[in-house]
């Protein structure tokens, strides 16, 4: 993965407009948050393989980054984003990372299904 | 009964960071372990700085470690294919009979696994209740002594001290070497460890935490 460059991630976005996408969305504090920090709540959200297509797709911001999905039925979006890559399979990974590395927030869209 | 001691735990480096040292020293009296994993914790959040992994890769990347930490034990592996953060949604009957398979076969004398309830983690308190509830579902003269870990911070306080300290001194520096084998885990989880404000106190006295390992015998409702 390497910084978020946003034109490449806005064409990226863009080569999956009005296709059947597979999306994995998640976020996570980790599940030792409050275990190390009793003032912190573990949070989290995962979905993955959730089928969509969408009709508009923006990246938003400087240094960490937000991306919206208008779809059929609704929205998707994350926020926090700050690393990309796009894999040999072109499926286009994003991910918001720490200072220390650790994954805080992922958005990744495929046009096959992710593995389990 | 043959000694074989069977370790049912959720995620690649469950084993090294909690029973490594009490699986060397079975390995050194010779008795065989295997290693019961239950996911390639597909979900675990350090990327590594710089990155070495993204969330599509670091299944493979975790695999690869678990094999080599198993190496460094010399434990016998098994992977049971669940995903990372999911076994608590589980269905517990399921996942229990699943490992008493196993079990049936192995007829281990030991088994190592987690506290449920006193885990931390929802996939640790799930994966040692369905270990519990599969020895449960063994006959009563064929089962094995279940040697449950407990890593809450109030748990002496709530569950007294527990009966089984292995002091794991001797097989410290492989240990370390099996941990050290989990490389996208290690360094991170021993940063986070290092700096927890729950844990200064202990961290004060060093890796005395690491160099005691600590289980609770499991006992069954007759």
């Amino acid at each position: 993965m390497e910084s978020i460059q946003k034109e490449q991630v806005q064409q990226a976005l863009d080569q999956f407009l009005n296709k059947e996408v597979y999306v994995h969305l998640e976020t996570t504090n980790g599940a030792y948050a409050s275990h190390f920090d009793k003032n912190a709540y573990n949070v989290g959200a995962f979905i993955r393989n959730a089928p969509i297509q969408y009709s508009q797709a923006k990246i938003v911001g400087e240094h960490s980054f937000r991306v919206g999905l208008k779809a059929q039925h609704g929205w998707v979006y994350a926020e926090g984003l700050t690393d990309f890559e796009i894999d040999d399979q072109n499926r286009l990974l994003m991910a918001g990372h720490d200072v220390e590395g650790r994954l805080m927030v992922a958005l990744e869209i495929s046009e096959t299904p992710f593995g389990q | 009964m043959e000694q074989h001691v069977v370790v049912i735990l959720p995620h690649p480096d469950d084993e090294a960071f909690g029973a490594s040292g009490t699986i060397i020293k079975f390995r050194e009296e010779g008795t065989p372990v295997t290693y019961l994993c239950g996911t390639l914790g597909q979900m675990g959040r350090n990327m590594g700085s710089p990155f070495f992994a993204n969330r599509e890769t670091l299944p493979q990347i975790r695999k690869k470690e678990l094999v080599d930490a198993c190496k460094v034990l010399d434990v016998n592996l098994e992977m049971l294919g669940y995903h990372d953060k999911t076994l608590e949604f589980e269905d517990l009957g399921e996942v229990a009979e699943h490992l008493k398979s196993y079990l049936d076969n192995i007829k281990p004398s030991h088994v190592i696994t987690f506290y449920p309830g006193h885990a931390v983690h929802p996939d640790h308190d799930a994966m040692g209740a369905a270990a519990i509830e599969a020895v449960k579902r063994m006959d009563e003269e064929s089962r094995p002594e279940v040697w449950a870990k407990a890593i809450t911070h109030d748990r002496y306080e709530k569950l007294g001290r527990p009966e089984i300290t292995i002091n794991v001194e001797d097989y410290f520096d492989r240990k370390l070497e099996a941990i050290e084998a989990h490389r996208s885990q290690a360094e991170g989880m021993l940063n986070q460890f290092r700096k927890s404000p729950e844990l200064r106190e202990l961290n004060a006295e060093g890796t005395k935490h690491l160099l005691n390992e600590e289980f609770y015998k499991w006992t069954f409702d007759k």
